[in-house]
């Protein structure tokens, strides 16, 4: 049999139709995610056509985009940023109701950002297909799923026939070789790749990423990297799952257990690219030249090490982006002023994460005048860190500890930052205007993040670290 | 969908590379749950000054941009999300065809499905076109070619299953909708999840 890479196979096995000249194949999704700003206008397709769901079963739903982070006041009324995020809200909750599909809302205590708890839940399993209205889906990829993000029309296709018309991508293999250095991560990872292959370096290919560097992270990191997959343009990203993968999810509430957990682990140990197999594109990045890395622009791809200068711009749009950010060319961005720290996200906020933030900031403060949120990811790993007592060093060091949800991410719920602010963010995108109209957003870790709001300037983590083990 | 065979304009230009989908509609606009009506926040951050007013540096608010329905935009149109209300916004605001070197994979699809033709060329002629704003244009999606004044044309290639879509008013959920057969045998010949489930 021909050699194939992990993408070909998890493909090959979700076929339905095979794609021609024509047509795009009829490709089959094991597992449909959903929220309430991407799907509304799918529900509203499917009842205006009298169709049913077809897969309620393989149908999950969540409450985080349009979600307030803080508790509801004296009244019982959550804090809405409108009326018309209230009435999102509450049209998924109604239309999950209609079509018989699993929510979990307000009411449940496993609820959160839909790419944190399709894992927690072990929803998320190695040799899928699973799709979402939400580009960040390809965070799933970490597991070996072959997950991307769609449109509302998709949305309403895949809720309709459990299915999507594609046309097969190309694959991309990027060979993560060596060491991360101390005191570098998953993020700080990412940022210098996205930073190499370029903001559209993977536009039109999966993206697999290998190599011992890979083997090397945890779960949680691992999905740090295939999150921002859709940064350098590629719709999936991918980790061959290994013996971190099944141990990550052996028990969880949706994965299969006793004789089946066995069977299944069998079967995933073939997911993996084959001897010989050839990728459409390969790079190789050499991790132990990383440092904590940082984005300077106005997309993901303008990233470098924190220390390096910031190159100059060469067009008058790379000049338009470092006016918006007030950076100067042949400066670093280290020292840079903070207003806004933002700890959360898809990309940034299991417990590992909030983990590595708070190892930086056990006993120390939050700079004067500096704004620090820090937002769990799930209710899961709200509960997790609280019973750990990360809550108490962020709220000891002056930060604010919210309410699961996408938050300053994608500030459309009510957290964001004001014109000119600089916020260094855990999350996935730098865009003008993403964390509120004239917000400066630069990327960064957690652990870079924490050691920022201390400093009251983007600061290299590592000093941190240091102090503690001395 | 209606079907979309031929688009005549001029075009306006935005030259800008990676216009990411945020700013052809920020964010918070997303709370809405219909599709229709969204072309008044398309570029809203871009498009409007601080008190309200339309914003004179912008190039879509010049008067020769007026009534233009063809973008010729920089390379790497639609990065970001995946919020089809990018397309909607465009759609609703004027735009009938985006032209660039590059498409960001999911915009492009979404732009498809919804008859907003978004078209990729080869650099030197995206160069051109950047270069020559306000050329009138005639795009044939049957001939996938786009005329120009001088009688010249550039070749394009759409998806054939998109192009056909376009052409015929074809709605993609019907077509899913005609395998039923085949995916339900699918389920029962491949639903090994549900039978570790049952297990």
């Amino acid at each position: 049999m021909t050699p194939r890479t992990l993408f070909e196979k998890i493909w090959d096995a979700h076929v339905v139709a095979p794609e021609s000249a024509d047509t795009p194949a009829v490709l089959y999704i094991d597992l449909h995610l959903v929220h309430e700003v991407t799907s509304p206008q799918a529900f509203s397709e499917l009842r205006s056509r009298g169709l049913k769901l077809r897969r309620p079963d393989r149908t999950l739903a969540t409450l985080d985009h349009s979600t307030p982070t803080l508790p509801p006041q004296a009244n019982g009324e959550r804090p809405y940023a409108n009326a018309e995020a209230k009435a999102q809200v509450a049209q998924l909750e109604a239309n999950c109701r209609e079509f018989g599909v699993q929510l979990y809302g307000w009411d449940s205590s496993d609820r959160g950002i839909v790419h944190v708890i399709g894992p927690e839940l072990g929803a998320t399993q190695p040799g899928m297909t699973i799709v979402c209205g939400d580009s960040h889906t390809s965070t799933h990829g970490a597991f070996g799923a072959l997950a991307f993000g769609i449109g509302t029309t998709e949305v309403g296709h895949v809720m309709a026939t459990q299915c999507l018309l594609q046309r097969k991508p190309k694959t991309f293999a990027i060979h993560v070789d060596g060491t991360l250095p101390r005191g570098v991560g998953a993020k700080d990872l990412i940022l210098h790749i996205i930073g190499e292959i370029g903001v559209d370096g993977g536009t039109g290919y999966v993206i697999e990423y290998r190599g011992e560097a890979i083997e090397a992270l945890s779960m949680e990191e691992r999905m740090t990297v295939c999150n921002m997959s859709i940064e350098a343009g590629a719709r999936a990203g991918l980790i061959a799952p290994d013996e971190t993968t099944f141990a990550w999810l052996k028990g969880r509430s949706r994965v299969p257990q006793g004789a089946a957990w066995e069977a299944a682990v069998q079967r995933w140990h073939n997911l993996r690219t084959d001897v010989g197999a050839t990728y459409d594109r390969e790079v190789r990045i050499d991790a132990s030249q990383i440092r904590p890395t940082v984005t300077y622009g106005t997309h993901p791809g303008m990233a470098i090490a924190m220390d390096k200068p910031v190159p100059a711009a060469r067009n008058a749009v790379e000049q338009r982006a470092l006016d918006y950010m007030h950076a100067k060319a042949n400066q670093p961005m280290q020292g840079t002023a903070v207003d806004v720290v933002f700890i959360g996200s898809c990309t940034n906020s299991r417990l590992s994460d909030l983990r590595e933030a708070a190892n930086v900031l056990r006993g120390r403060r939050v700079a004067t005048g500096v704004r620090v949120l820090v937002v769990p990811g799930s209710e899961a790993v709200r509960r997790d860190a609280e019973k750990e007592g990360l809550h108490e060093v962020f709220l000891a060091a002056g930060a604010e500890w919210r309410i699961p949800g996408c938050s300053m991410c994608i500030a459309m719920n009510g957290d964001l930052a004001q014109p000119g602010q600089l916020v260094v963010s855990t999350s996935n995108r730098n865009f003008e205007g993403r964390q509120g109209k004239g917000a400066r957003t630069v990327l960064a870790s957690p652990a870079t993040a924490a050691a920022s709001a201390i400093a009251g300037a983007i600061a290299d983590p590592r000093q941190y670290l240091t102090e503690v083990a001395a | 969908m209606k079907p979309v065979t031929r688009i005549h304009s001029r075009t306006a230009v935005l030259p800008d590379e990676n216009i990411d989908t945020d700013r052809i509609i920020p964010a918070r606009f997303l709370t809405t749950t219909e599709r229709a009506g969204l072309g008044k926040f398309c570029f809203n951050d871009w498009r409007y000054t601080q008190d309200g007013g339309n914003n004179p540096d912008f190039l879509l608010n010049k008067p020769e941009a007026r009534g233009c329905s063809i973008l010729v935009a920089g390379r790497n149109f639609g990065c970001g999300s995946s919020r089809e209300h990018a397309p909607w916004a465009l759609l609703d605001y004027g735009i009938q065809a985006v032209l660039c070197s590059e498409i960001a994979d999911i915009f492009r699809g979404n732009a498809l499905k919804n008859g907003l033709l978004a078209i990729v060329l080869e650099d030197a002629e995206h160069r051109w076109l950047l270069k020559n704003p306000g050329i009138e244009l005639s795009i044939d999606v049957r001939e996938q070619a786009i005329e120009l004044p001088d009688g010249g044309r550039i070749r394009f290639t759409l998806e054939p299953f998109a192009r056909h879509c376009l052409l015929n008013g074809v709605d993609q959920l019907g077509f899913l909708l005609q395998h039923s057969d085949a995916i339900t045998h699918y389920e029962t010949t491949h639903n090994k999840w549900q039978q570790e489930k049952a297990a």
